[in-house]
């Protein structure tokens, strides 16, 4: 699945992302990495974007960046 | 000058205390003897040390994205004056937003004689990427580990002895709201300002032969075209990178010298308190 199918309160593990260059970059600048515990903290009033805790920050993502990144949700 | 008349009383320390000699000049920034740039992540307190040690009113504010140019100040300690430049807050200097590349072209080609960059010491390890990053360009780094009373309120212990032996640079315990580890910092600037400390910090190594060989063929190039490049070897990574701005920069022979435009903008006016 991708982050963008996380469910509130739901914390996922990044697999890999779908993309290269500069967004790659800037994502894994934001400290997303194969490994890097993702939860799903809330949504924007009109559901997009959505604010995630990465490495202790919350940072929100749009959904066309979230869609990027594949997950496995935390049992 | 009169060091007295602008001395701050301060009581936690017995001896040694840096801030009894500390003279805030807010923006009289003219005839420096050093550069001293702040770095760091958004949201990390880098305004509220710049307002610390010049004396300034740079505005601060709880969120990212709020210093989008530099602030220049002042201060002078042990004789000398120190520019304190404040550089927007940014997770890298490899991506490619304006306040990004302001940042990263003064710890660049700005050649700050100390670069200070603060890390939150409750997000320590998403500040290390960037913290890894400078010191690859630069070895006169102070590593400023600030909101440590927060951090202690989270149950966040940091072995500063051990990071600082990692690291290779000085690192200094702080709480910049409340003045703790001012002194201690401006220590650690001064002493890295002189030449006091000589900091070997942490390099990541390549151990593959053939991109150490095309390192070092374009490190060699570069410093034939660019006389004045601190940082040859940090801009060959780039290149082989494939970093579109540096590319730019060196087809059109720009760097270190146009990109000028961003390491000496125009001056933020700032409120002296």
């Amino acid at each position: 699945m991708t982050l963008n199918m996380l469910k509130a309160g739901r914390t996922a593990t990044v697999k890999g992302i779908y993309s290269k260059d500069t967004e790659r970059r800037r994502m894994v600048d934001l400290g997303i990495l194969p490994g890097t515990l993702i939860e799903n903290v809330m949504a924007s009033p009109l559901g997009d974007p959505v604010a995630y805790r990465i490495r202790s920050a919350v940072i929100a993502l749009r959904r066309e960046q979230a869609e990027l990144i594949e997950v496995e949700e935390e049992g | 000058m009169s060091h007295a008349e602008t001395a701050i009383q301060c009581g936690s320390c017995a001896s040694g205390c840096n801030t009894a000699h500390l003279a805030k000049l807010g923006i009289k920034t003219g005839n420096w003897d050093y550069v001293v740039a702040l770095a760091g992540n958004p949201n990390t307190g880098k305004s509220t040390i710049f307002n610390a040690l010049t004396g300034l009113n740079q505005h601060v504010g709880n969120w990212a994205g709020k210093t989008v140019t530099r602030a220049e100040g002042a201060f002078t300690l042990g004789g000398k004056k120190f520019k304190l430049v404040d550089l927007p807050g940014t997770y890298s200097l490899l991506s490619t937003s304006v306040d990004e590349e302001i940042a990263r072209d003064f710890v660049l080609f700005g050649k700050p004689d100390v670069t200070v960059v603060v890390a939150d010491a409750t997000r320590l390890e998403r500040n290390l990427n960037l913290v890894l990053q400078i010191l690859e360009i630069t070895d006169r780094a102070v590593v400023a580990l600030n909101l440590i009373d927060e951090a202690g309120r989270n149950n966040i212990k940091v072995d500063e002895r051990s990071l600082a032996r990692d690291l290779g640079v000085p690192v200094v315990s702080m709480a910049a709201r409340s003045g703790k580890g001012v002194d201690e910092l401006l220590s650690a600037i001064e002493q890295v300002a002189s030449g006091e400390i000589q900091a070997r910090p942490h390099r990541i190594k390549y151990t593959d032969d053939i991109l150490e060989n095309a390192i070092d063929t374009l490190a060699t190039q570069l410093h034939g075209q660019f006389e004045d490049l601190p940082n040859a070897r940090w801009v060959a990574l780039r290149l082989l990178e494939g970093d579109e701005s540096i590319i730019n920069a060196v087809q059109t022979a720009t760097l270190g010298t146009v990109r000028a435009a961003n390491v000496f903008p125009p001056l933020v006016q700032l409120e002296a308190r």
